[in-house]
């Protein structure tokens, strides 16, 4: 690099790589195709996606609000980068669940359902929406969620509907990651001092009766299974707790087992669209720019 | 001979000053100085923009501010080590910072207070920013030099993307229109002001630029951006808030106003709209993050024993 000549290596053009969005960035995904396979029912996929495309979407927000209050700055960048990771893949997954209904304008659809929908639309688990007390919460609901996305993922990548194996594929890279991070966060409170220790404890013992939603079949995933396109939630339960089980144990903490899974439909699963008071605060603040100005580009 | 004939002569060949080389006592604490303020300035900085974070109007807009304010979180980063290469402690010169006994650029005490601000910030503070901290990139201070290179290259991008953000905002309604003016209207001054007071009021000049830590004085710098930022403000459609701005074919530059230097001294010394919340959010975070360390620290500790 050209250290004495300044302006000169302000304008190198061989390095695009280093870019976030690179002058040369293109669409990972433009060469898989985007039409629905025949037997698989659109609405149905359309949905699935939503699903998974809300719990990122969400999550990603919880994450957003740490940004500037972490404790550490390497946990600043590592935590706006997780944030970074799961906001890209809840965009294209509302984008693949914009195709799958049938939306006509591809070009603004992940922006139509992140903020043109209502509460009671979101397909979120609830999980996703709660916000942190503290640090412990933080990393442990992470560790939950993208224990459960991993999994989920590893599977989804070779799902017969090509976008979402894409999407997936791309995913599970980055939520091996995203789940190592966390990990370590529990591991090191739950090992570290009487303090940490006791409010790792009480976050994960907070949190694991939660989980029950994420191992709740909706019968959108029942079909979708059956069809090769989706995975059956309650499949990926025996890779979770042995997941859960092994971090339990490096961080000292008694193992607490998940809760019994919530049913699918009507007694207030967010897959169905039920939701607590946090999700309608954090649609509040997430759309409350775009819904200011009706008919506004950005 | 001085007794820092190495140095003195490495100064007057325009080569690098490296951490293990002999210098200046005087010289060591300037460059520690002008790093940590500088550090302190892309954490403060996060602030400003991060607010909108959650409140983007499109997940695309929501993706670009994330990762540019995660970009300043690792600007700050590489400046903290820049400045331990001279012996300063991170820990220390946070406490510095949130003590309010080190300073941070005064542009980040001014409130945001709507979307097109962050695009007005990409455009002129990071704008500004480029002018000050491209002939940073020549800084006889190795690690800082280097460092800056890569910043650079980052707030080049980032201000390309905030003045895309004005252009389609501009092309949009009449209301995002007055947005992006009044937002002009309202960082201008301030922008100039980045460059510091005027040079007749500027003591630290001579030394700073004598050392090669500076290399050009800030009204040659103000000049730059305000030539650079005129027909940029032409092509986009926004007036900017200066009736003596006007092109003088004798000087070949832009004419312009004096900023308010009483208002830089004011917002300075602790009188901004958002000083104490800027800071007391980074103390908050220190605060409450205590305990998290404290447990890594004694997890690794352990792990050390164990390692025994």
């Amino acid at each position: 690099m050209a250290f004495d000549d300044a302006y000169s290596a302000l304008t190198d053009h061989d390095d695009d790589a280093r870019w976030a969005y690179g002058t040369g960035f293109s669409d990972p995904l433009a060469s898989v195709p985007s039409s629905v396979p025949a037997d698989v029912d659109g609405a149905d996929l359309s949905l699935y996606c939503l699903m998974l495309g809300d719990d990122a979407l969400i999550l990603s927000h919880r994450l957003q609000e740490w940004v500037t209050r972490a404790p550490e700055l390497e946990d600043e960048l590592a935590l706006a980068n997780i944030a970074l990771d799961l906001l890209g893949q809840a965009r294209l997954l509302l984008s693949r669940a914009g195709v799958a209904s049938g939306a006509s304008s591809l070009a603004a659809v992940e922006d139509v359902l992140a903020f043109g929908r209502d509460a009671a639309e979101f397909r979120n688990v609830r999980l996703a929406e709660r916000s942190d007390a503290d640090f412990a919460c933080l990393v442990g609901r992470l560790l939950v969620m993208v224990t459960w996305r991993l999994a989920a993922f590893d599977r989804l990548a070779s799902s017969r509907d090509p976008m979402l194996a894409a999407i997936a594929a791309k995913g599970v890279k980055e939520l091996t990651y995203h789940r190592d991070y966390a990990a370590q966060w529990v591991v090191r409170l739950g090992d570290g001092t009487a303090l940490s220790h006791s409010r790792m404890a009480a976050a994960m013992a907070e949190l694991l009766p939660l989980t029950g939603e994420l191992f709740a079949t909706h019968p959108v995933e029942a079909r979708l299974a059956v069809a090769g396109v989706a995975v059956e939630p309650v499949s990926l339960r025996a890779e979770f707790d042995g997941v859960m089980a092994q971090v339990l144990e490096a961080a000292t903490l008694d193992p607490v087992l998940p809760g019994p899974p919530v049913a699918a439909s009507g007694e207030g699963a967010g897959r169905d669209g039920v939701h607590g008071p946090e999700l309608d605060e954090i649609l509040r603040e997430m759309q409350s720019v775009a819904r200011a100005v009706p008919g506004g580009v950005w | 001979m001085t007794d820092f004939a190495l140095f003195d002569q490495a100064i007057a060949r325009d080569q690098r000053i490296e951490p293990a080389d002999e210098m200046p006592e005087r010289y060591r604490s300037t460059m520690i100085r002008q790093i940590a303020q500088h550090a302190h300035s892309e954490i403060i900085g996060m602030q400003p923009e991060g607010e909108w974070i959650t409140r983007a109007p499109t997940l695309r807009r929501k993706a670009i501010l994330l990762a540019k304010v995660q970009d300043e979180a690792g600007h700050g980063l590489y400046l903290y080590s820049a400045a331990e290469t001279l012996g300063a402690d991170r820990g220390d010169l946070t406490q510095r910072l949130i003590e309010g006994r080190q300073k941070y650029s005064s542009i980040f005490n001014y409130p945001t207070l709507s979307f097109a601000d962050v695009g007005v910030i990409g455009w002129l503070v990071d704008g500004a920013a480029i002018c000050n901290q491209v002939p940073l990139c020549r800084s006889s201070y190795g690690p800082y030099a280097r460092a800056m290179i890569r910043i650079c290259k980052e707030e080049s991008f980032h201000q390309r993307q905030g003045y895309e953000l004005l252009l389609t905002m501009m092309s949009g309604t009449a209301a995002q229109r007055d947005m992006v003016q009044d937002a002009v209207d309202r960082w201008w001054w301030p922008s100039l002001m980045m460059f510091g007071p005027p040079d007749a009021d500027s003591p630290n000049t001579a030394q700073s630029m004598a050392w090669k830590i500076k290399r050009h004085t800030n009204d040659e710098l103000r000049q730059r951006f305000v030539d650079m930022s005129v027909p940029q403000a032409a092509e986009l459609g926004v007036t900017l808030p200066d009736p003596e701005l006007a092109w003088n074919a004798s000087r070949d530059h832009y004419d312009f106003g004096q900023p308010d230097w009483d208002e830089l001294r004011r917002v300075i010394s602790g009188g901004g709209a958002m000083n104490e919340q800027r800071i007391a959010r980074r103390r908050q975070a220190d605060t409450d993050g205590a305990w998290v360390r404290e447990a890594a620290a004694a997890h690794a500790a352990k792990n050390l024993e164990v390692a025994r």
